[in-house]
C-alpha cells in the first residue's frame, strides 16, 4: 500500500514535468522529441531493469555502464575487424553474460561483499573496453540494423528500440511480481538467512541475477552503439548513476526487500524529461549529473526521514 | 602487520622485476616521479582508510580532490601574490565542508555511505565544472600561479620531495591518532560492530562525522597539492581517481567490511599501485591496462583477503 502511494506520487511528478515543460519549452511537446527523449534513455533503462532485481536481493551491481562500454568496444574491435553483424550479435550476447557471470562467482561463489566486487569490475571491464578498442572510435555501422536503434516502427510514432525496451521491462514485470522467483527476490532481501531455512536456493537465484545484468547491459551496449553509430570504450561512462537514480528514485530500497518495476518505470520516464527538458533549454551535461546525483540523495533521504518520523 | 608485509613484498618484488627489464626505472628521476605520484594518491588512500575502517566509504575523494585544485588555480587568478599558505588553508578547508556534506547525508540517511557519495560524487565535479563555466575559466597554468606555490610541489629537503614528505607527516599524525588516541581506537570498534560500538557509548555519529570530515580535508590538501606539483588545473583533475584510492586502500590490507587495517598499509598499497602503474610502459605494456589493474587489484585484494579469513566474517556484511 505504502508502496503504491510512492509510485502515484512518481507518476504525478511525471505529469507536472511534462506538463510545465511542454508549456515552458518550446518544442517539447512535439510526438519527435517524445520519440527521441525515449530513445536517449533506452540504454539506461535497460541497465536499470537490470540492476533493480539485483538491488531487491539487497544486492548491487555498479558495473553495469562498465559492461556496457566493454561489450560496446567489443562490437566495435569485431565490426573493424570485419566480422559480420549477424555473428557479433551472439558474440557480444554471450560476452555480456560472461561479465556478469564473473560478477556471480565473485559475490555468489566467494562470498565477497557486491559493492566491493562491482566497484573492481566497473574499474575492471572499463579498464578492458580501452585494451580493447583503444581511445578511438568505429563507425559505420551496417545501414541495415542502425535504424533499428534510431527510427520508428512505420505507422506509429514508437521507435523500434522502445518497443524493445517495453517488452523487456514486461517480461522483468513478469518474473518480478507474478513468478515465485520474484517472490524469492523480496524474501532474500527482506530476510537472507529466513529465505534460505524456507528453501529458497539464494546462491542460484543470485547467480542467475548478475548473469541475466551482464546480458541485459550487452543488449543495451549494442542498442547504444547503434543509436550513436559509435563504438567507444568510454561509452556509457558514468550511467551506472542515473541507472541506481532510476531504481532507488522508483521506490526499491537499497537494503532490498522493496520496489516495483512500476516506480522503476515511473521514475525513468521522469528522469528523461527532466533531462530532455535541460537539454532543450541548453543546460550541460555537467549540470546534468548535479541534477541526477541530488536525485540519487533525494531518493535515498526522503524515505529514511519519512521511517524516522513514523516510529 | 602481517597484511602490510604482503603489500611491501610484492612492492619490493616488482620494483625489482621491472628494474631488471629497465634499470632507468629505479635511477634518481625515476624514483623521484614515482614518489611524487605516490605521495598524492597515498593523502587521498590515508583519509579513505580511516572511513574505511568505520566500515564507510567516500566515492567522493577524486571530485572534492578535482574541486580544490580548479579552486587553488581560481584563487592565483584572482590575485597571483595569495600567500600559498592561504591557499592550502583554503583547499584543506573546502575540502572539509564537502567531507562534512558526506557525514551530514550519510547520518541523515542512515544509508550505505556509497550511494550517498556515489551522488556527491557528481554534484561535486558539477559545481567544479559550473565553476569553470561561470566564470569562463577552463584552465589555469603555471604562468598565472605563484613561484612559491610551484615551488611547494617540485622542491624538496635534503633530497626528499616536499610532497613526499607532507604524506609522510600525515601519516605518521593519522596513524598515531588511529592507534594510541581513545578516539581513533574508537573508530576501529565502529567498524567491527556499529550497535555494539553504540551500546558501549561511543559517539557513533560524531565520529563517522568526523571520519568524513578528515577524509575530505585530505582530499583537499592532495588537490592543492597536485596543483602545486602539475601546475596546470582544470575542471577534471581527479576524475576517476576514487577507484585506485578505494583499490590502494584494500590492497594494503585495511578491511573493507571494516574494523581493522592501518594507514601505513593504506599507504603501501597507493605506492604499489603507483608503481604497478608506473611498470606497465617500462614493460612494454601499454598505458590503456592501468584502470583495468586498479579494477583487478582491488579484486585480487579482497578475494585473498576473503581465503585468509575464512567465509565466517562474510555472513555479516
Amino acid at each position: 500500500m505504502r508502496d503504491l502511494k510512492w509510485e502515484s506520487v512518481l507518476v504525478a511528478l511525471c505529469v507536472v514535468v511534462f506538463a510545465a515543460a511542454a508549456v515552458t519549452t518550446p518544442g517539447f511537446a512535439e510526438a519527435g522529441n517524445v520519440a527521441f527523449l525515449l530513445l536517449d534513455h533506452t540504454a539506461v533503462a535497460l541497465l536499470a531493469l537490470a540492476l533493480l532485481p539485483v538491488v531487491l536481493t539487497g544486492e548491487i551491481d555498479l558495473s553495469v555502464a562498465s559492461t556496457l562500454g566493454l561489450c560496446s568496444a567489443l562490437t566495435g574491435a569485431l565490426w573493424d575487424g570485419g566480422v559480420p553483424f549477424e555473428t557479433i550479435l551472439p558474440v557480444v550476447l554471450v560476452a555480456g553474460a560472461v561479465l556478469g557471470a564473473v560478477n556471480a562467482v565473485l559475490v555468489v561463489g566467494f562470498g565477497l561483499p557486491s559493492l566491493a566486487v562491482t566497484i573492481g569490475t566497473l574499474g575492471l571491464y572499463r579498464g578492458l573496453a580501452y585494451v580493447v578498442l583503444g581511445d578511438g572510435a568505429v563507425t559505420g555501422f551496417p545501414e541495415n540494423y542502425r535504424p533499428l536503434a534510431t527510427d520508428a516502427v512505420p505507422g506509429l510514432f514508437v521507435p523500434y528500440s522502445v518497443l524493445l525496451l517495453v517488452v523487456v521491462g514486461l517480461v522483468v514485470a513478469l518474473v518480478v511480481h507474478a513468478t515465485p522467483v520474484g517472490r524469492a527476490l523480496y524474501a532474500i532481501g527482506l530476510g537472507e538467512r529466513t529465505a534460505r531455512y524456507s528453501g529458497i536456493r539464494v546462491d542460484r537465484v543470485k547467480a542467475a541475477l548478475y548473469v541475466a545484468s551482464g546480458l541485459l547491459c550487452a543488449v543495451a551496449a549494442i542498442v547504444y552503439t547503434l543509436r550513436y553509430n559509435s563504438a567507444r570504450a568510454d561509452n556509457g561512462v558514468g550511467l551506472e548513476l542515473v541507472a541506481v537514480t532510476a531504481v532507488l528514485l522508483g521506490g526499491a530500497s537499497i537494503f532490498g526487500g522493496r520496489g516495483t518495476v512500476l516506480g522503476v518505470a515511473a521514475a525513468l520516464l521522469l528522469t528523461a524529461g527532466l533531462r530532455n527538458a535541460l537539454l532543450l533549454n541548453d543546460v550541460t551535461n555537467e549540470v546534468q549529473n548535479v541534477v541526477n546525483g541530488t536525485l540519487l540523495i533525494v531518493s535515498v533521504l526522503v524515505p529514511a526521514i519519512a521511517q524516522r518520523r513514523r516510529r | 602487520m602481517r597484511r602490510e608485509a604482503g603489500a611491501a613484498a610484492a612492492l619490493v618484488l616488482v620494483v625489482v622485476a621491472t628494474a631488471l627489464v629497465n634499470p632507468g626505472f629505479v635511477g634518481p628521476q625515476g624514483l623521484r616521479d614515482l614518489f611524487l605520484n605516490a605521495s598524492v594518491t597515498a593523502l587521498l588512500a590515508v583519509g579513505q582508510a580511516v572511513l574505511v575502517i568505520t566500515r564507510n566509504v567516500d566515492l567522493s575523494v577524486g571530485s572534492v580532490m578535482g574541486l580544490t585544485a580548479f579552486g587553488s588555480g581560481q584563487l592565483f587568478l584572482a590575485d597571483r601574490g595569495t600567500p600559498v599558505v592561504v591557499v592550502v588553508l583554503a583547499g584543506v578547508a573546502l575540502g572539509v565542508a564537502c567531507g562534512a556534506v558526506n557525514g551530514a547525508l550519510v547520518a541523515a540517511a542512515g544509508v550505505p555511505a556509497l550511494v550517498v557519495t556515489l551522488g556527491t560524487l557528481y554534484v561535486f565535479r558539477g559545481v567544479d565544472h559550473g565553476w569553470a563555466s561561470a566564470t569562463g575559466v577552463h584552465q589555469v597554468n603555471a604562468d598565472r600561479m605563484a613561484p612559491g606555490f610551484l615551488e611547494l610541489g617540485s622542491g624538496s629537503v635534503l633530497g626528499v620531495p616536499n610532497l613526499a614528505l607532507i604524506a609522510l607527516v600525515v601519516l605518521v599524525v593519522v596513524g598515531f591518532v588511529l592507534r594510541d588516541l581513545r578516539s581513533g581506537r574508537e573508530l576501529y570498534a565502529i567498524g567491527s560492530d556499529p550497535e555494539a560500538a553504540r551500546l558501549v557509548g561511543i559517539p557513533v555519529g560524531r565520529r563517522v562525522f568526523a571520519a568524513f570530515a578528515v577524509s575530505g580535508g585530505l582530499a583537499g590538501l592532495a588537490g592543492v597539492l597536485h596543483a602545486s606539483y602539475f601546475g596546470t588545473v582544470n575542471a577534471s583533475v581527479g576524475t576517476g581517481r576514487e577507484l585506485a584510492v578505494v583499490a590502494a586502500v584494500v590492497v594494503g590490507g585495511v578491511a573493507i567490511f571494516g574494523g581493522s587495517g592501518t594507514v601505513l598499509g593504506a599507504a603501501l598499497g597507493a605506492l604499489l599501485l603507483t608503481t604497478v602503474t608506473g611498470a606497465l610502459p617500462v614493460l612494454g605494456v601499454p598505458a590503456f591496462w592501468q584502470r583495468a589493474v586498479d579494477g583487478a587489484a582491488l579484486l585480487l585484494a579482497i578475494s585473498l583477503d576473503r581465503a585468509v579469513r575464512g567465509r565466517a566474517r562474510g555472513a555479516r556484511a
